[in-house]
């Protein structure tokens, strides 16, 4: 069996984590075609009625077309802008967790095959900013750079880096001590090609099951800085701004503005951690705990 | 021990100062408050006046000296928005935002270690099952919206709790405290609850785990060899292993507790300094910003060294002096 086989196979054994990948892949793909199956277009104004504001779920509107999560203040199907929320919040957690990736491991392995000042150097600024919590970097990284999508994707990966650099280091450090490394410079090879070709697929598995988690971890923090405000701007708004939106509504009674979006950002983390955890256990060289 | 201790101070005080100038270059160097603050209408000459005033027409490497110069007398800026002195603010709005901190640690601990005892000793049980479930679910919901179901579901549907603020306080030891009065701690509840959450979970799996291999130890099989009852087992022997990580991650987290307060302050109209740090950030005012993060740090590294200090008292396995 070759090994994609087996972990697919071993990753199969556990029935709730399937249960979570059926989840994360319905997720994905309500994510990618939300144009295509929104009953509206929710941010198109003309086909906005403030007739049909603030409907419950299950009310038909005004046109006839029946709302099935409800409508906001602006009379806009909720369903639809739960579906294009989606689509954003995976945007921006899968960008930035590609991103910060693409740095981090580069940074790490870099620390772990040169050592020197420059590994001391990289460590001293990860430790530093790990000794603080994730939510108070961003607040004032955001608080420097205004708001927008581009600056919100800048905060998350300047939050996130550290945890793969320090992850790629650790895995590098025990990687560069074997013999096929020594094979590699004895053949002259040069520090780039080794450090990518040779170590990174070697250190992979746990970075991988690291940015699964932080995946789930990026779209909890985007949503918590829209929620304050801080992240992105209404013209495209992600799960956080809608929930943020609701709570104006919430002592009135309206629950479904904000509690339906929740659910959906729920849902989307949650998977997300299931698929991680076995995907944790799976890869972890002792072999899957039962 | 002690030449332990001093270098940690040392080190403190350097990651504060190197903290202070990030900070300070950081948000001294974007957006011009001027705008905010000075009235729309105004000439040109009273927007220099202004300015002029302000200290915000000198270069940002003499305005960061002259921070430093004050903040070392304790004095961090003047508040644009209030007009008063920054650390006045904050200090002013700190008592609430412990308190709530506190209380969320204290239900984090001791609810935490309990359950996750339980969850340890019979990882089968349907209980223990539901306990680990629950401390799942308890780390993928986002804790602002639990914030906003728990005023969905205790103030606006069954309308036991209040939505907002601290109600009245009573005063200990001149500090102005919820928790003394009734009506004080009917508007504690919610907000402790939201921001328990996440390290209630965090101290169950640890407990949990810490337990389950506790279990497996020489040292229970032997006290159970001696006939001890079980619960001398457990509630001695198991039990003072399981504290010493959840000890330290209690610690360490207090600081991320203070930090998430931010998002549950803002929920619950809780006049603390979280809030004050959002609003602050809303008017660009930029003197409170500087003087909360610079609190919040000093706040952190003095939790870290205490913390690290704790931990090589309660396990002497750890030397720390002689460690490096």
């Amino acid at each position: 069996m070759t090994p994609a086989r087996r972990i697919a196979a071993e990753f199969a054994a556990s029935r709730i984590a399937l249960a979570g990948l059926a989840l994360l892949a319905l997720v994905l793909l309500a994510a990618l075609f939300a144009p295509w199956i929104s009953p509206q277009n929710p941010y198109d104004l003309a086909r906005l009625d403030l007739l049909d504001s603030r409907l419950p779920p299950g009310a038909r509107s005004a046109a006839g077309a029946i709302h099935w999560l409800g409508t906001d203040d602006q009379g806009r199907d909720m369903l639809s802008a739960i579906l294009y929320g989606l689509r954003t919040s995976v945007a921006v957690g899968l960008t930035s967790t590609t991103l910060a990736l693409a740095i981090g491991v580069s940074l790490g392995l870099a620390a772990a095959w040169f050592g020197g000042w420059l590994d001391a150097l990289l460590m001293r600024i990860a430790d530093l900013q790990l000794s603080f919590p994730s939510i108070l970097i961003a607040l004032v990284l955001l608080a420097v750079l205004g708001q927008g999508l581009d600056k919100i994707v800048i905060a998350l990966v300047a939050v996130q880096w550290a945890y793969y650099a320090r992850t790629a280091r650790a895995a590098a450090l025990v990687e560069r001590r074997k013999e096929y490394v020594d094979a590699a410079v004895a053949l002259a090879f040069s520090n780039a090609r080794i450090i990518f070709r040779h170590l990174l697929p070697n250190c992979l598995p746990p970075l991988l099951v690291l940015a699964t988690v932080q995946i789930a971890a990026a779209i909890t923090l985007e949503a918590t800085l829209s929620f304050l405000g801080l992240g992105l701007p209404i013209t495209q708004p992600s799960l956080g701004l809608l929930i943020s939106n609701g709570f104006n509504y919430l002592l009135s009674g309206h629950y479904w503005i904000s509690a339906f979006p929740g659910i959906a950002l729920l849902l989307a983390v949650v998977s997300i951690n299931l698929v991680a955890d076995r995907l944790g256990e799976v890869l972890d060289p002792h072999g899957p705990q039962r | 021990m002690l030449a332990y201790v001093f270098r940690r101070l040392a080190q403190s005080v350097a990651v504060l100062f190197v903290m202070s100038l990030l900070v300070f270059a950081g948000v001294y160097a974007v957006g011009n408050p001027i705008d905010i603050l000075v009235n729309p209408q105004s000439d040109q000459n009273e927007i220099a006046r202004a300015t002029a005033a302000l200290g915000l027409d000198r270069p940002l490497f003499e305005q960061y000296f002259v921070f430093i110069g004050h903040a070392a007398t304790g004095d961090l800026g003047r508040s644009f928005a209030f007009n008063v002195p920054a650390i006045g603010l904050i200090l002013e709005r700190m008592p609430a935002t412990l308190e709530l901190a506190t209380a969320a640690m204290l239900i984090a601990v001791l609810l935490g270690i309990p359950l996750g005892l339980w969850a340890g000793l019979k990882p089968r049980s349907a209980a223990g099952r539901t306990i680990m479930a629950g401390s799942i679910l308890g780390f993928s919901l986002p804790t602002f919206w639990v914030g906003l179901m728990l005023i969905l579901v205790f103030s606006v549907w069954l309308g036991w709790l209040p939505t907002s603020g601290r109600g009245p306080t009573a005063n200990l030891l001149g500090i102005p405290v919820s928790f003394l009065t009734a009506e004080g701690l009917r508007h504690l509840v919610l907000p402790t609850a939201n921001l328990a959450l996440f390290n209630l979970s965090l101290v169950i799996r640890l407990t949990r785990s810490g337990t389950r291999e506790a279990m497996r130890q020489d040292y229970v099989r032997f006290a159970r060899a001696k006939g001890l009852t079980e619960t001398r087992v457990v509630g001695v022997h198991v039990l003072r292993n399981v504290l010493v990580p959840v000890v330290t991650v209690a610690g360490v987290e207090f600081g991320s507790v203070i930090a998430f307060a931010v998002v549950t302050e803002s929920i619950f109209a809780w006049p603390g300094m979280g809030k004050l740090l959002i609003d602050s950030i809303n008017v660009l005012d930029r003197p409170v910003i500087v003087a909360y993060l610079c609190i919040v740090v000093a706040l952190f590294v003095a939790i870290n060294l205490v913390v690290d200090l704790a931990y090589s008292w309660l396990d002497p396995r750890v030397r720390p002096g002689e460690a490096r």
